[in-house]
C-alpha cells in the first residue's frame, strides 16, 4: 500500500505495518463473530458444506442470503465511512469533519427517499441504491459549481452545510407530503440506518463503486500529509491542489453515496474512528487513512453483533445505536477542543 | 536555474498587488527582498513560487513557464516557506521535516534511501536537534519556525525562497538562520527571503529589492538600495548609520513626520 515518511527513527506509537495487520486481523475476526451470530439457529459448519456443495438447505440458504450479506455489507460500509472520515478530516484539516459535512450523506439519504415516494423502489429493488448514488452525484455536482476552482476549504465547508440542510430539508418535504403513512414509515426506518435484510445483490451493486471510491481516496495519502502544512506548503511539494481536492470529494461521494444507498445513513463512524485512530500513527493523514477505514469497519460490524446480541425487538437500527454512542463522543470532543482553544 | 519575471502583474480584490515587476534571480547569492507591509512582497514571492497565477506576464525558470515545467520538477528543485504555516495536526517534529521529501517520492513508493540522511542534514542545518522528536503543536513559537526551516531545507533544492524566516526567532537564533542562509547561497543555493529586519537585510544579504505599492523601486547591493531617500520613500523611517567591527550597521531610527514627508 502507500509508504511514506522516514522510517527507522520511530518511537512511541506502534509501527505502521504492525498496526495495519492487527486492525485488519480485528475486521476479519468480527466478520467472523458477525457470520456466527444472528436469530435462526444454524449449524455453521454443515451450512458452509451445503452451500459449497450446491445444496439448498435450510441452513445455507441463511448462510448466504442472511448472514454472509450482512457481514460483507458492515465492512463494506464501516470501512467506508472510517476512510471517508478520516480523507474528509485531511482535506479539510478539521477533526470534526465528516463525510456528512460536506452534504453527501444527506443527499445520497434524499435520493434513496425519492426512489421510496416516487414507488420505483417497490416497482424494481435496485431503484433505491441507484437512488442513493444519484443523490450523491448531485451533491457532488452542486460542490464542484459551488467550490470546484480552488478556493480555499472554508468555501467548501459552507458549500457542504448548505447542501446538507437543503438535502434535509427536501427529504422532509417528501415526508410531509407522502400519501402513503406506510411509505413514509419505511421511510423514517431507512434514514435511521441498518444492515438486516440485505442481499448478495446490494454487495454486487455497492462493491464495485465503493472499490472506486477507496482508490482514489487512498491515492491522496501522500498529498493530505503535505496539507498538514498548509494549502501553499502543499502546492509548493508539487501536489495539484484542485487535483487532489477533486480526487477526494469524488472519492468521498462515490464511498458514501453508495455505502446510504446499500445501508442508510449510519452516522459518527467517520468521526470516531479516525479520532481514536490518530495517535496510533503519529497524526500522520495519510496514515489515518487505510488506518481508520479498518477501524471504521471494525465499529460498524461490532454494533451490528451488538445490537442482535442484545435482543430488542423490533431490532434496534444500527444507526440509532451509531447516533447513541457517537453525538455524546461528538460534544465530548467539541468540548475539547473548546476547552484548547 | 535561473529564475525570471517577466512585467509581472498580480490583481487582488482587481487591484495590482503586484505592478508590472520584472526580476532575475541567480542562484548563489542571498537575495533580500524587503518593503514595508502591504508593498506586495509574499504574493511576490507566491507568484515566483508558482502558487498564484500571474494576471499579466510570465515566470520563467531557465527560460521555462511553471506548465513546461511541470509543477512537480519546480518542487524538487524550489522550496517555499510560508510566512506563517501551522501544523494542524499534532506531528512529531522530524516527521514534519519529513514532509520536505515529498516532491522526490515516486508515486506509492518507500522512502528512499537519501531521504533520513536529508533529513537529518536539514534538522541539523535548522539547529533544530533538540526537540525534533516532540510534537510540533508543542513547540514555541521560535522553535516551530526552526521546524519549518528544517522542512524546507529537507527538500533540498536549488532554490530556497521563505517567507519572513526569522521574524519569529529571538536575536540568537536570527543571526544563526542568517548565517546559514548566506552560508547556503555561497554553496551555489539560490535564496531569496522576505525580511523586515533592515539591519540583518543590510548585514547578510548580497542584494537587496526594495518594493513598495506593488513595485520594484530599488534593486541592487545593500548600499545602493537602502539611501537614506529610498527608505523615506518606502517606509517612512530615517536610518541611523553606524560601524561594527568594521562593518556598516543600519538601523531604523525615526519616523518621518507624514506631513513633510511630502517632499
Amino acid at each position: 500500500m502507500t509508504a511514506w515518511p522516514v522510517e527507522g527513527s520511530v518511537s512511541g506509537p506502534p509501527r505502521y505495518g504492525a498496526l495495519v495487520a492487527a486492525l485488519s486481523g480485528i475486521v476479519v475476526a468480527a466478520l467472523g463473530v458477525s457470520i456466527v451470530v444472528g436469530y435462526a439457529p444454524i449449524d455453521l459448519g454443515e451450512a458452509i458444506a451445503d452451500a459449497l456443495a450446491g445444496r439448498p438447505s435450510l441452513d445455507a440458504l441463511v448462510l448466504i442470503e442472511l448472514r454472509l450479506p450482512r457481514a460483507l455489507i458492515g465492512a463494506l460500509v464501516g470501512f467506508s465511512l472510517g476512510l471517508a472520515g478520516a480523507a474528509m478530516q485531511g482535506l479539510l484539516r478539521n477533526p470534526l469533519a465528516d463525510a456528512g459535512v460536506i452534504g453527501v450523506s444527506g443527499a445520497a439519504a434524499f435520493g434513496a427517499v425519492m426512489a421510496f415516494y416516487s414507488g420505483l423502489s417497490a416497482s424494481f429493488g435496485l431503484a433505491l441504491p441507484i437512488g442513493g448514488v444519484l443523490g450523491a452525484g448531485a451533491a457532488v455536482a452542486a460542490l464542484y459549481a459551488l467550490a470546484g476552482r480552488g478556493p480555499a476549504t472554508m468555501t467548501l465547508i459552507l458549500a457542504g452545510v448548505a447542501i446538507n440542510s437543503l438535502a434535509g430539508a427536501l427529504t422532509a418535504l417528501a415526508l410531509n407530503l407522502s400519501p402513503n403513512p406506510y411509505a413514509a414509515m419505511e421511510v423514517m426506518f431507512w434514514l435511521m440506518g441498518s444492515l438486516a435484510d440485505r442481499s448478495m445483490t446490494h454487495v454486487q451493486l455497492a462493491a464495485p463503486l465503493l472499490a472506486a471510491g477507496w482508490l482514489m481516496i487512498l491515492a491522496s495519502g501522500p498529498a493530505l500529509d503535505a496539507l498538514t502544512l498548509g494549502e501553499d506548503t502543499a502546492t509548493s511539494l508539487g501536489f495539484d491542489m484542485s487535483r487532489v481536492r477533486g480526487l477526494l470529494i469524488v472519492g468521498t461521494a462515490l464511498a458514501v453515496g453508495a455505502s446510504v444507498a446499500v445501508a442508510g445513513a449510519i452516522g459518527f463512524v467517520g468521526l470516531v474512528a479516525p479520532h481514536l485512530l490518530r495517535p496510533l500513527v503519529g497524526g500522520r493523514p495519510g496514515r489515518l487513512l487505510l488506518v481508520s477505514g479498518l477501524g471504521g469497519a471494525a465499529l460498524v460490524l461490532a454494533a451490528d453483533i451488538g445490537v442482535r446480541l442484545v435482543g430488542v425487538r423490533p431490532e434496534l437500527k444500527l444507526g440509532v445505536v451509531t447516533a447513541l454512542i457517537g453525538a455524546p463522543f461528538f460534544l465530548s470532543l467539541l468540548w475539547r477542543l473548546r476547552r484548547e482553544a | 536555474m535561473e529564475i525570471a519575471a517577466e512585467n509581472l502583474t498580480v490583481l487582488i480584490g482587481g487591484r495590482p498587488r503586484v505592478d508590472h515587476v520584472s526580476l532575475t534571480l541567480r542562484p548563489g547569492r542571498l537575495v533580500g527582498l524587503i518593503g514595508p507591509n502591504g508593498a506586495g512582497k509574499t504574493t511576490l514571492f507566491r507568484a515566483l513560487a508558482g502558487l498564484r497565477p500571474p494576471d499579466e506576464g510570465v515566470v520563467r525558470y531557465d527560460g521555462r513557464s511553471l506548465a513546461e515545467l511541470g509543477r512537480r520538477t519546480l518542487a524538487r528543485k524550489l522550496a517555499y516557506l510560508e510566512q506563517s504555516s501551522e501544523g494542524h495536526w499534532p506531528l512529531r517534529a522530524d516527521h514534519v521535516v519529513a514532509l520536505g521529501r515529498l516532491p522526490h517520492r515516486r508515486f506509492g513508493r518507500a522512502a528512499l534511501p537519501g531521504d533520513a540522511e536529508a533529513v537529518e542534514r536539514a534538522i541539523e542545518a535548522a539547529d533544530a536537534q533538540g526537540f525534533r522528536d516532540r510534537p510540533i503543536d508543542g513547540l514555541s513559537g521560535g522553535e516551530r519556525a526552526r521546524i519549518l526551516l528544517a522542512r524546507a531545507f529537507a527538500v533540498e533544492g536549488e532554490w530556497l525562497l521563505a517567507d519572513e524566516p526569522v521574524a519569529a526567532l529571538d536575536p540568537f537564533h536570527q543571526l544563526g538562520v542568517m548565517e546559514r542562509l548566506a552560508e547556503a547561497a555561497r554553496r551555489g543555493m539560490g535564496v531569496v527571503v522576505v525580511l523586515h529586519d533592515l539591519t540583518l537585510a543590510s548585514r547578510f544579504c548580497d542584494r537587496l529589492v526594495l518594493m513598495a505599492d506593488g513595485r520594484v523601486i530599488g534593486d541592487g547591493a545593500p548600499a545602493e538600495v537602502l539611501t537614506d531617500a529610498a527608505a523615506a520613500a518606502a517606509y517612512g523611517v530615517r536610518l541611523a548609520r553606524a560601524e561594527a567591527d568594521g562593518e556598516p550597521l543600519v538601523a531604523p531610527w525615526r519616523r518621518i513626520d507624514p506631513t513633510e514627508r511630502e517632499r
